[in-house]
């Protein structure tokens, strides 16, 4: 009875409930003690002079920077040429989200698992193995494809359509088109793989084909996602479009390269302000249309 | 009255037809298409000459002990990016989050009647979120450019780069999870009287944390991609590699370099995994 008593109030202790198990504590230590190396590690490696930078030399010379963009050159011949960079950067990324588009289309209906080889739509084919297996090859080549696609930045891919055909802003519109077609072909994918099945069973159920299924049960679900996306991957396109022109392929970006490398820090502000202009006005159309199209 | 049938007149589908075709044919020509420019002589032979160059990739000993350095630099770029950018963002963002710093009922004792308090620290709220702003709105290349003119070339600017433009970000992001905080915690903490900083530690911080650590992993996984292309302004790590051989046009080397880009992608994508399942 003493005994009971004396366990008892241990047991019934409410906070025992919530106390961890031992084993997370190491974990957090061990994740912690990992981490302040991965840091210690990285600061030798990365040269970092954060002492250099802030010491009376360091900041003087920001400050120099600083007051030099002051004030911005507003003069006509820098305006219009910025004018003619921001309108080359929007016409970039307007047609590279396009071709984007286009690209994520060719491949993603491919791409989707439920739409070439299983799910409801085969489920009644007899399953001969090799017929599955031929049905799966362009399936794991547009995978493949959107992947490569995807991995490779668009500065990257930028910096091999200059090689390709020449600078200006041709170039840009591929290279956004090619990495984006590869994001928005994924983007998609997800979608399709996510799609509601009751619409395509009773259509089936009717006898529609398959694309009659595709158009009629499986597009009007998707399409505001699509759009969605779509108008997403715009918003980024611009604020990369303002710098492709960085290896040559025109726009803002390589007036600013200009800028920067021949000192001309008025001009700089002048294009850092129409930047900042059409990126707002971008993300600002974006949502209009979001409201208005979704 | 019922008039089913009788659609109203949408004036928008064809207001954005006309803008989008007007949009697409001034585009068209500004950005110099030239659809058929592959199929036409020049150029095929300049992507035969380089899906060709492309292949065997540069897998000699030489070249990929060479190359292991800047691989390693870009992960570390991306990593003190993250930090510095953790650094400015963690500071900026709290003071950028209304329901800390002016409004809301952690507040609501102090600032109440009293006009110069409350202006005041409205002011230091709205400094906080043009900062925050302009970090952001610069991209990261500019950034990167500009710091190699003000440090000079490796690593460090690229560093910078990150840590200011994603400091931005950051920023943003960290004042909108606190200010999707729930109060009802911190109520009941001011009612058993805790002050402002145990109210912080014990009511607030442990309910924005989870979303704070998944988001910088995010990021992270960003910075990656962005530290290993920052070379190509001279800022260090496999862009400078990637962009070098781009020019002497040796491209079997440019495709070993992307390799190695989507095996380091693809690792630090796996922890970032990794450590968000565990959180």
């Amino acid at each position: 009875m003493n005994d009971s008593q004396s366990r008892l109030p241990a047991a019934a202790n409410p906070w025992d409930v919530h106390r961890e198990p031992r084993g997370s504590y190491l974990w957090t230590y061990v994740i912690l003690g990992s981490l302040l190396a991965l840091f210690v590690w990285s600061y030798r490696g990365s040269e970092v002079h954060l002492g250099h930078l802030f010491s009376q030399e360091g900041v003087g010379q920001i400050l120099i920077y600083i007051r030099r963009l002051f004030p911005p050159d507003l003069s006509h011949g820098v305006l219009a040429d910025a004018a003619m960079g921001a309108m080359e950067t929007f016409a970039m990324s307007f047609l590279g989200t396009l071709m984007a588009i286009v690209i994520a289309l060719l491949l993603v209906f491919f791409a989707s698992r439920n739409l070439v080889f299983s799910g409801l739509l085969y489920e009644m084919e007899e399953t001969s193995r090799w017929r599955r297996s031929i049905r799966m090859l362009p399936y794991l080549c547009a995978k493949g494809i959107l992947n490569f696609l995807r991995t490779v930045p668009e500065m990257v891919w930028a910096l091999i359509f200059v090689f390709l055909v020449g600078l200006g802003p041709f170039p840009g519109v591929l290279a956004l088109g090619v990495h984006t077609g590869g994001v928005l072909g994924k983007l998609f994918g997800e979608v399709l793989d996510d799609v509601d099945p009751q619409p395509i069973e009773s259509l089936q159920s009717t006898g529609a084909s398959r694309i009659q299924i595709l158009f009629y049960g499986i597009l009007p679900q998707v399409l505001p996602q699509f759009i969605s996306y779509i108008l997403y991957r715009w918003e980024v396109n611009i604020r990369v479009a303002a710098v492709l022109g960085f290896v040559g392929a025109g726009g803002l970006g390589q007036r600013i390269h200009i800028a920067i490398s021949l000192f001309l820090e008025n001009q700089l502000l002048t294009l850092l302000m129409v930047l900042y202009v059409l990126v707002t006005a971008v993300d600002y159309l974006s949502a209009y249309l979001r409201r208005r199209m979704i | 009255m019922l008039d089913i049938g009788k659609r109203r007149f949408a004036l928008f589908p064809y207001l954005f037809g006309l803008f989008f075709f007007i949009t697409l044919l001034d585009s068209w020509q500004r950005a110099e298409v030239n659809l058929l420019f592959f199929f036409e002589r020049q150029g095929r032979e300049h992507l035969w000459r380089f899906v060709s160059g492309m292949f065997p990739p540069d897998l000699s000993w030489d070249f990929l002990s060479l190359m292991f350095r800047p691989a390693l630099e870009t992960i570390q770029i991306s990593v003190i990016g993250t930090l510095i950018a953790v650094l400015i963002g963690f500071p900026l963002g709290l003071l950028a989050t209304s329901t800390l710093v002016f409004r809301g009922i952690l507040n609501e004792a102090e600032v109440e009647g009293s006009v110069t308090r409350w202006s005041l620290r409205f002011l230091l709220y709205f400094l906080a979120r043009a900062v925050l702003s302009l970090f952001r709105c610069i991209p990261e290349f500019v950034w990167a450019f500009m710091f190699v003119r003000a440090v000079g070339l490796g690593p460090f600017p690229g560093v910078l780069a990150i840590g200011v433009a994603y400091g931005g970000m950051l920023g943003k992001v960290y004042s909108e999870i606190f200010e999707s905080v729930n109060t009802a915690p911190l109520e009941a903490l001011q009612s058993t009287g805790a002050n402002k900083l145990q109210i912080f530690i014990y009511g607030w911080f442990p309910q924005v944390l989870p979303n704070i650590v998944s988001y910088t992993l995010y990021r992270w996984e960003c910075a990656v991609r962005t530290s290993a292309i920052l070379g190509f302004v001279g800022a260090g790590g496999l862009g400078q590699q990637i962009e070098i051989s781009m020019r002497m046009f040796n491209f079997h080397e440019v495709t070993t370099l992307l390799g190695m880009l989507f095996l380091m992608v693809a690792a630090v994508d796996y922890i970032s995994n990794k450590v968000r399942g565990l959180l």
